[in-house]
């Protein structure tokens, strides 16, 4: 089974302070450590234990330039077989649109059954897996956190709903999934293992090498513009209430009729 | 002279001449003893390599204390006399063993020397030795089967009792001494009647009572006892020679070996591999130990000379709050699954897959590094080293706990584990009283002493007081100090621990430029995980002192006067940190330091202090890890300081403040018990000078 995972390199939000730049066009980056996206690196696993059990290669891709290498480089040392970074200048600015479509160039180029991306991440819009799908016309399934390999045309996959449920699907192959955190406990990544890759090759494919036209991904091409980032204001905070148990619930009943919650 | 009774080496039974059988039994044990040592030496000559031959007066030395001075048998009362009664009789027996053997062969057989007043002493003394063994063997029993020891005991889940292994050997031992006890007895009491002169016998022994309750048996009784002795006693000891090293009694013949050859640094951990230096790891193909064949053949020897006695499994803090780890079944199962991979018949069945079969990772993540196995065992069996080498294969494969990933990436990216950011690392000194500066030491600001402070002291609200009281001690004591500030890593000595030897040899190698860069000629910590990896896991630095150490020569000194207690109806005690006490040998000096304050009242927690210390929970990555457990140790601890009817627990490390600080709050004993740590105590009864205003 031929798997592709769509990775991104994203800041660490449990390992930065993220503030909003002066000009509020973007977050302050001069201090941020970047990983792996959180979601990318689960669906890198989940493809890692598929072509365990039913063989054939895991290739990681990620549209970005050489900083993006290093979690290529990673996720290869966490055991995927290929990497291929998607680098170009045509390709910077790029909206959600955008990679979708350069990634879409990628996928044609070779035969594959299953592309896993993973749902959001922390920095993005949960919108590139969809869209892939789209693009290809390919079935998706998006926020998996089951994978059972039936055959080589299609897959059960099963998803969380309200109240802890689950439901399960059939489809067909080939297909686009969206990873959601939780679907398996990824293994851990060394210094050693990285070191390890050092010296594989990591392939650059550019928009003459995709075919892509360059005014159509890019900030020329993109079709949503951002016009400002900035932190809400703080509201006053949360209000204790005080008092004995009977108290607080009087109080409480109080308060959300007051404030349209009961009738 | 016409003997009393037909020696075994010229009877004979049924025509034939019994020394045929004295040959053959001692040929045959001898031979298959032969056969299975040789068997049990195959997977140490696959084993990894581990040198154990340097440093030999100081080996011989400890062999001496420990092994024949038997020296920490004793911390078990009862089970320690018994043992060292045995071991002792063994010893003086090992002679009388060798020449019954020969007896068989030769009429009246004495080894060299023994024929004159010698002879006659030791015939003494093995006739005592004889009977205090019976004593002993009788009172082992005893307790055995009726007392029934807790640490003796199996849990369901490690399979059935041990408990017929014990008395089967200590049957055969009783059985070799009473055969001698006959067979010498019967000679004895046949010489008697005759008027013969028999061997001097020690009164009251068991040989003396032997021949003297069979001095009137009929000569064809006492020869048939005789010769009946001699032969049980002969398979008895070949059958028992051929046992041991089939079971926990392998440890006779390995303990003093095992010993000798004992682990000589204390708080070090063993390279990935012996001989590989740090620049060549990066060719190994793999790190740690995946299967049985990738320990080194010490280790092997160790699971060889486990006695079974769950002295270290008693102690192990881990094992007392229900975590999944007992270190004696650790060595109890390696030495079953190596029996079972080198069968006696069959062919050697190695290269097996180890963890999730002989051993569990929960097992193997559970362990603090605390050192009270290792302080406990008599055979000084080893498990930190081993521990750290499985989880070192364990994270080569990828197989780390999630709520361990976490921090190992934050400390691979940030240098600390808690993915603070590292422009932030010295903030904690901001809230320090103005005349207390503290140096971020670089090229234009040196100082004499360099304040290693660490994760937790530089990032935990809570633990930045501690290293707050540590500036203004510091100050007030006149040292002249810096920090490192954000150029500092973590330590990384719980990453070593842990297993992930790369990314610790990358904090260290960091440390360590920035460290030399300062030029400091010293460098003193509060953490004693900090004091203990800089101590002797680094190289090529200042010497280290741990806060405690700086203290007392400062109180010694003069340079540090303390004021009386500020609660004198406030009971102290003190808590042991293991990266101090059990891994350093630093007992003595915070208390010291503590009982310098004028009309402190302190006690100890009588059976758990000093190297008896119960482990707080543990440091570093250990308080990230979320085990499987019953109970908190830190709870487990803090009961014991209620038990001893202290009201303050003072500790010398940010961890156990940690652990403790929540324990007391778990207990629901906010309120009813404090917890202080040693430099917060003499920051607040310090004197000042002029050098801080408090």
């Amino acid at each position: 089974m031929e798997i592709l995972v769509c990775i991104k390199r994203a800041p660490d939000t449990s390992e930065n302070e993220i503030e909003v730049n002066r000009d509020g066009t973007d977050i302050e980056r001069d201090d941020l450590v970047y990983s792996v996206n959180e979601w990318d690196n689960y669906a890198v696993e989940e493809a890692i234990q598929i072509r365990d059990k039913m063989g054939g290669s895991v290739t990681v891709v990620s549209v970005g330039d050489e900083d993006d290498e290093e979690v290529i480089r990673r996720e290869m040392a966490m055991g995927a077989d290929h990497g291929i970074l998607l680098s170009d200048e045509p390709f910077k600015g790029s909206d959600g649109r955008g990679i979708s479509a350069i990634l879409k160039a990628e996928v044609e180029k070779k035969k594959y059954d299953l592309i896993l991306t993973g749902a959001q991440a922390d920095d993005g819009a949960g919108q590139v897996g969809g869209m892939l799908a789209a693009m290809l016309d390919w079935p998706y399934a998006s926020l998996v956190n089951f994978i059972d390999v039936v055959d080589d045309k299609k897959i059960k996959v099963g998803r969380e709903i309200a109240g802890g449920n689950q439901e399960m699907h059939e489809i067909n192959l080939p297909c686009v999934l969206s990873i959601q955190t939780g679907i398996n406990e990824p293994r851990y990544v060394g210094i050693r293992g990285i070191r390890k890759v050092a010296s594989l090759e990591i392939p650059v494919h550019t928009a003459a090498d995709l075919g892509i036209a360059p005014e159509s991904v890019g900030e020329s091409g993109a079709r949503t513009k951002r016009l400002d980032y900035f932190v809400p204001d703080l509201g006053e905070g949360a209000e204790i209430l005080e008092g004995s148990t009977e108290e607080i619930t009087d109080k409480l009943l109080e308060l959300l009729k007051a404030k349209g919650g009961i009738k | 002279m016409e003997a009393a009774l037909i020696s075994p080496a010229k009877a004979t039974v049924l025509g034939i001449p019994t020394v045929i059988f004295s040959l053959v039994i001692p040929l045959v044990g001898i031979g298959i003893f032969a056969y299975i040592i040789a068997l049990r030496l195959k997977p140490l000559v696959k084993a990894s390599p581990d040198p154990r031959l340097g440093r030999l007066p100081d080996r011989f030395l400890k062999m001496l204390k420990y092994a024949v001075g038997q020296y920490r048998h004793p911390r078990y009362k009862d089970a320690g006399i018994i043992h060292i009664l045995l071991f002792a009789g063994f010893m003086i027996l090992s002679l009388r063993s060798i020449t019954l053997v020969l007896l068989g062969i030769s009429d009246g057989y004495l080894l060299p020397g023994m024929d004159g007043t010698l002879g006659h002493i030791y015939a003494i003394l093995k006739d005592y030795a004889g009977t205090f063994i019976l004593a002993a063997c009788l009172a082992a029993m005893y307790r055995r089967i009726i007392i029934k020891p807790e640490r003796y005991a199996v849990p369901a889940k490690y399979g059935k009792e041990h408990t017929w292994e014990a008395l089967l050997v200590l049957m055969l031992i009783m059985g070799l001494v009473t055969c001698d006890i006959i067979f010498e007895g019967s000679l004895a009491a046949a010489q008697i009647q005759s008027g013969l002169e028999p061997e001097v016998m020690g009164p009251m022994s068991g040989t003396w009572l032997a021949a003297h309750t069979l001095r009137f048996a009929p000569v064809d009784l006492l020869q048939n006892l005789h010769l009946g002795a001699y032969f049980s006693h002969e398979l008895i000891f070949f059958f028992f020679l051929c046992f041991l090293p089939m079971g926990k009694h392998f440890h006779v013949i390995t303990s003093l070996p095992n010993v000798f050859l004992m682990k000589l640094d204390k708080g070090t951990i063993k390279p990935v591999q012996w001989g590989v230096d740090d620049d060549q790891l990066d060719e190994l193909e793999s790190f740690g130990v995946k299967k049985f064949e990738d320990f080194t053949w010490k280790h092997m020897l160790d699971f060889y000379s486990c006695a079974d006695c769950g002295r270290c499994s008693d102690n192990c803090p881990a094992n007392a709050v229900g975590r999944p780890l007992s270190p004696r079944f650790i060595s109890i199962k390696c030495r079953d699954y190596s029996f079972k991979s080198y069968p006696l018949k069959d062919k050697p069945v190695d290269g097996q897959p180890f963890i999730g079969n002989v051993l569990e990772e929960d097992e193997i993540w559970s362990c603090t590094t605390c050192g009270a196995c290792e302080e406990e065992c008599p055979l000084f069996i080893e498990y930190i080293d081993k521990i750290v080498d499985v989880r070192r294969g364990l994270v080569d494969d990828g197989l780390v706990p999630q709520s361990l990933q976490k921090p190992l990436n934050a400390l691979e990216k940030r240098g600390n584990p808690y993915g603070k950011m590292e422009k932030k690392r010295a903030d904690w000194t901001k809230d320090l009283p103005e005349d207390v500066t503290v140096k971020i030491l670089k090229k234009k600001e040196t100082a004499d002493t360099l304040y290693f402070v660490d994760s937790i002291t530089s990032y935990d609200d809570r633990i930045q007081e501690i290293g707050r009281a540590t500036a203004r001690v510091l100050t007030e004591a006149g040292i002249d100090f810096g920090i490192l500030g954000p150029a500092e890593r973590d330590s990384g000595h719980e990453v070593r621990r842990f297993g992930e030897e790369m990314l610790f040899q990358d904090l260290r190698d960091r440390n360590t430029d920035a460290i030399v860069n300062t030029g400091v000629d010293h460098i003193v910590t509060a953490d004693p995980h900090t004091f203990n990896a800089l101590k002797h896991d680094y190289k090529d630095v200042p010497p280290v002192a741990h806060i405690s150490q700086t203290l007392t020569q400062c109180i010694k000194s003069g340079k540090l006067r303390l004021k009386p207690v500020e609660d004198p109806s406030k009971i102290y005690t003190y808590h042991d940190p293991c990266y101090l006490g059990r891994h350093n040998n630093l007992y003595d000096d915070p208390r010291v330091v503590i009982d310098a304050i004028p009309g402190i009242h302190r006690v100890e927690m009588a059976a758990n202090c000093r190297d008896r210390s119960f482990c707080c929970g543990g440091g570093g990555l250990m308080l990230f890890y979320e085990p499987i457990e019953e109970k908190r140790m830190g709870q487990v601890r803090v009961e014991m300081a209620k038990a001893a009817g202290a009201d303050v627990i003072v500790t010398a490390c940010p961890f156990c403040m940690v652990n403790i600080e929540d324990a007391i709050k778990t207990s629901g004993l906010e309120g009813e018990m404090d917890a202080i740590d040693l430099v917060e105590l003499i920051d607040r009864h310090m004197i000042p000078t002029n050098n801080v205003s408090i």
